[in-house]
């Protein structure tokens, strides 16, 4: 398998404060399936920021889809994010569209053709079981619901690469389950997968997923109890 | 898509544009309002100097100051014969004197009336491309005190005021456009700073600039249109209004200043310019602001 994302000796620092990240190496390969785990404010969500091509690295070189993404030029970077999908955080909806048309977003970015739009937007509501709250927008939604339309959204344009920060965080075991499964069907279409969780039990739902552990802003397996940790490149 | 020159309304809804009328279709009414009204000015201006030009150009008066009547009469007489014939000469005529006593009434009163009060003999002559300074020296030899006056002359102050008055107006509307442009630069920035969230999610779903800045294009470029439609409305409306109060002043120089149907359509044009104007200062603005984040 190709290597779709290799990290060197990556190291992250915001402002003049010390490293988030520091000497960060690994190897993701084309269509695997990766979880990432650490305590809160281990750096899971700045190397997920790495990885989405929301911040440049200090210093290192990320290597993304076979080029060197620290030094891709700005007008390039919007053709890369169309590879990625990504759930955030804090879901990132745009609060003033319905659900259906935040899900749409990815396709009408992408110029798809308003009538091949509605199709997949459906498919993806039924996925995520909102099919009844199309036209809600996300501040009537629980925060279940929000996730379901941010991982919807994520998905819907079948990227190259996942990158899902705390996927689960917000909905019950049943719908975590779902999802997950939502995960792996498109990671079997061939998406490689990164999934930062604190979630045990995930873990444990994907037999070949290989595990990251970060720590202090290093990638860690202090337990040596991690399945398949990624090789440093 | 978000590249559509129609837009979708899913697209439309992107900036949250819920609501229909905006501080910025206000300001663009007023703005455009304002440049109509100098521009209509600045055109009624023109209008006038080129009226004044027309009216202007190649006529003068040769004056005869001569106390005895009877040379003066003759020498009237060879003026209007000899300047006939210069080349460039389309008509000579010498003003009665019942036309010059007529004139000054308002001084003299009825004592101007007088056959016997002396006044000078008034030749008014019209010139297409002929050289004054013949015409001048033609006078003269036949009456070596004969004043002429080129009417240009008389009138270049009110020329020169009617000019300075067009391209004030003309610095008013490049004002005004300067304006327009300021007011738009610090509405897309202040907008781009109000939709920062959608522009950040936006982005990282593989957004261009150039996309992003064409959401606020077609925004800004829709209140100018709306908001310089209604000014430049109410503004024709009251040119409209104030051409017809000039009208019936029934002067021949004011008269200068009406609009011709050209100048009308020229000032129809001024919400469409505007409205091109605020799309480029939209888009320059938004594109160099986002050109600074990542």
């Amino acid at each position: 398998m190709a290597n779709i994302v290799q990290f060197e000796n990556v190291g992250l620092r915001y402002g003049t404060g010390s490293e988030t990240l520091s000497d960060v190496s690994f190897t993701l390969k084309s269509g695997s399936f990766y979880f990432l785990t650490g305590p809160s404010g281990a750096g899971k969500t700045s190397l997920l920021k790495l990885l989405y091509l929301a911040q440049r690295p200090s210093r290192g070189v990320i290597r993304l889809f076979g080029e060197d993404a620290g030094a891709l030029p700005r007008q390039r970077l919007p053709g890369f994010r169309r590879r990625i999908g990504v759930v955030f955080q804090d879901f990132r909806l745009v609060p003033h569209l319905s659900a259906y048309d935040n899900i749409a977003l990815p396709l009408r970015v992408a110029g798809v053709q308003e009538s091949d739009v509605e199709a997949p937007v459906r498919e993806m509501l039924a996925w995520v079981g909102l099919t009844e709250r199309a036209r809600a927008k996300p501040p009537t939604l629980s925060g279940g619901e929000q996730q379901r339309i941010a991982i919807a959204r994520a998905v819907i344009a079948r990227p190259e690469l996942l990158v899902a920060d705390e996927p689960t965080g917000n909905v019950d075991p049943e719908m975590a389950e779902r999802l997950l499964y939502l995960f792996e069907s498109l990671n079997r279409l061939g998406t490689s997968v990164v999934v930062a969780t604190h979630d045990f039990h995930l873990l444990h739902r994907i037999p070949n997923a290989q595990m990251m552990r970060i720590e202090h802003g290093r990638l860690s397996d202090p337990t040596g109890v991690l399945r398949n940790p990624p090789g440093e490149s | 898509m978000i590249l559509g020159l129609h837009p979708h309304a899913s697209e439309r809804r992107l900036l949250d544009d819920g609501q229909p009328t905006r501080a910025m279709t206000w300001i663009m009414a007023i703005m455009l309002f304002l440049t109509v009204l100098a521009g209509a000015l600045g055109l009624g201006m023109f209008g006038a100097t080129a009226q004044l030009d027309r009216a202007l150009s190649g006529r003068l008066t040769v004056q005869i100051v001569e106390p005895i009547a009877s040379l003066r009469d003759s020498q009237a007489g060879a003026m209007v014969g000899t300047l006939a014939k210069l080349p460039g000469v389309t008509r000579v005529r010498e003003v009665d004197r019942a036309h010059l006593a007529q004139l000054l009434k308002p001084w003299l009163g009825d004592a101007g009336l007088d056959p016997d009060l002396p006044m000078p003999a008034m030749i008014d002559v019209e010139a297409a491309g002929a050289d004054f300074a013949t015409i001048e020296q033609a006078a003269r030899r036949i009456a070596p005190a004969a004043r002429v006056d080129r009417h240009a002359q008389w009138l270049s102050p009110v020329r020169d005021f009617l000019s300075s008055m067009s391209w004030l107006a003309v610095s008013l509307m490049l004002l005004i456009a300067g304006a327009t442009a300021a007011v738009v630069l610090l509405a897309a920035r202040a907008g781009l700073d109000t939709h920062r969230d959608t522009i950040d999610v936006l982005h990282m779903l593989g957004s261009t600039d150039v996309q992003i800045a064409r959401l606020f294009q077609r925004r800004i470029a829709f209140d100018t249109l709306l908001g310089g439609i209604a000014g430049t409305a109410a503004a024709l409306t009251l040119v409209w209004f104030l051409q017809g109060r000039l009208s019936a002043v029934g002067s021949e120089m004011l008269g200068g200043v009406a609009l011709q149907r050209r100048d009308w359509f020229l000032l129809l044009l001024l919400p469409l310019g505007f409205a091109l104007l605020s799309t480029l200062a939209a888009r320059v603005a938004v594109l160099r602001t986002l050109g600074q984040r990542l």
